[in-house]
């Protein structure tokens, strides 16, 4: 069942099939996040209660979204690298984490500087708020503990557990809201039934939300290759690599 | 799968499932203190599951709705108060709701108005005419998650107005 997989572990493999993908999510990326950002940013009407400060729903949901996201693949990957041991599964996890980690920060930086006009305060320790900044630490912590040691099988090893351990955060973030009382509000569009928003301004957001979900997707495939490479430099496919280059120049 | 794999893999949930177990509960033994804000109808009965109150003097927040009409501001200074009720859907205020007044003094967050959420942070008073109440030092907004567009909101009645201030209410400020 899961045959039509193997190849795909070999790094030479994988190398090649991201290359050819990146291309496809670049020109995604381009496309989505131009049209999306242009639309939500001039074109979509300003909300009653908060006039034009709404808009920066467009940047902090996506990122906020895909911060946890992007968790989530590095907790399977984690996954995938304890119980098989597959190499480029740390490899993947340790091309994530840093991207992960920056769009933690512009969740939470991008809340803040909403919540000061609109709550009246710039941070207000409740479950959601304070559950992702644990997140933020964790990705700190994979980034850590991914270059504290010499032995990439041994770092990727103590990361995985940590992601894996802290994976019991994910679900703990998204319902934080429905819990407990919090003062950041329910969700708006990942809910069942209908979203609490009016056409106009949901169309935009999709065009955000799958513009940055390539954007995150064009920058972890070329973090991947360069971990293939640096993790492979030895091995004779990457030395080929490195002299065609080098004759093409 | 090879029964090396099989064992990493029973390890690896085992571990996983076990400490789900202990996040939830400790998540459960402590829900009460993760809660930001007590409502209402928890400052005279106490929360549902525990009955615990706040105390007379103790610093808490509160969160709920201001009931529409009871917002009573002093022309001169930034002295106001209001009523919160119960936040539940749909909203509708019946006098016999839970109420709890706040006594609060300072600018407001722009999203204030009647029937707006609110958490407010302040001592829990016994005071002479309204009972239990909030002396508050701090006021937030709490945005719901529903956004339209201005010609919407009006055509559904739903307008918004920042609340203003005089010069002379600002003057006599603190």
């Amino acid at each position: 069942m899961w045959k039509w997989l193997h190849p795909y572990a070999n790094p030479e493999v994988s190398y090649h099939f991201t290359g050819r993908l990146l291309p496809w999510f670049s020109a995604l990326a381009a496309i989505l996040l131009s049209v999306g950002l242009v639309w939500a940013l001039l074109f979509a009407p300003a909300d009653y209660q908060q006039g034009d400060s709404f808009r920066i729903f467009y940047i902090h949901v996506p990122a906020a979204s895909l911060s946890m996201g992007i968790y989530f693949g590095m907790a399977i990957a984690a996954l995938c690298s304890l119980v098989w041991q597959l190499k480029l599964a740390d490899a993947s996890a340790a091309a994530m984490a840093p991207v992960g980690a920056v769009f933690t920060a512009i969740a939470l930086l991008t809340g803040s500087a909403w919540g000061k006009p609109m709550w009246g305060t710039w941070w207000i320790w409740d479950a959601r708020l304070t559950s992702e900044l644990i997140l933020l630490f964790l990705y700190l912590g994979v980034i850590a503990l991914h270059s504290a040691f010499e032995d990439k099988n041994l770092a990727g090893k103590a990361a995985g557990i940590l992601t894996l351990v802290g994976s019991i955060n994910l679900p703990i973030i998204k319902y934080s809201v429905e819990w407990w009382n919090t003062l950041h509000q329910g969700s708006t569009v990942s809910k069942l039934g209908k979203p609490s928003m009016s056409l106009e301004m949901l169309w935009p957001f999709l065009f955000c939300f799958l513009g940055f979900a390539m954007l995150v997707a064009v920058i972890v495939c070329y973090r991947f290759r360069n971990e293939i490479l640096a993790r492979n430099s030895i091995r004779p496919w990457v030395r080929d690599l490195v002299s065609a280059q080098a004759n093409h120049k | 799968m090879n029964p090396r794999r099989k064992k990493r893999l029973a390890i690896v949930s085992s571990v996983l499932i076990g400490i789900g177990a202990v996040a939830g509960l400790v998540l459960y033994a402590l829900s009460q203190n993760i809660d930001l804000f007590y409502t209402p109808s928890e400052i005279t009965q106490g929360k549902k599951d525990t009955g615990l109150k706040p105390s007379l003097g103790q610093r808490i927040r509160i969160g709920g709705l201001v009931v529409p009409g009871s917002v009573k501001r002093d022309p001169d200074n930034l002295k106001m108060s209001f009523k919160l009720a119960d936040m539940k859907m749909p909203i509708v205020f019946n006098e016999s709701d839970p109420m709890t007044t706040v006594y609060y003094e300072g600018i407001l967050p722009d999203l204030f108005r009647e029937g707006q959420g609110i958490v407010a942070n302040g001592e829990l008073v016994n005071h002479s005419v309204t009972g239990l109440s909030i002396e508050a030092s701090e006021v937030l907004a709490k945005h719901d998650e529903n956004y339209m567009p201005a010609e919407l909101a009006e055509s559904e009645g739903k307008g918004h107005k920042k609340a203003t201030y005089s010069d002379k209410q600002l003057e006599n400020k603190g």
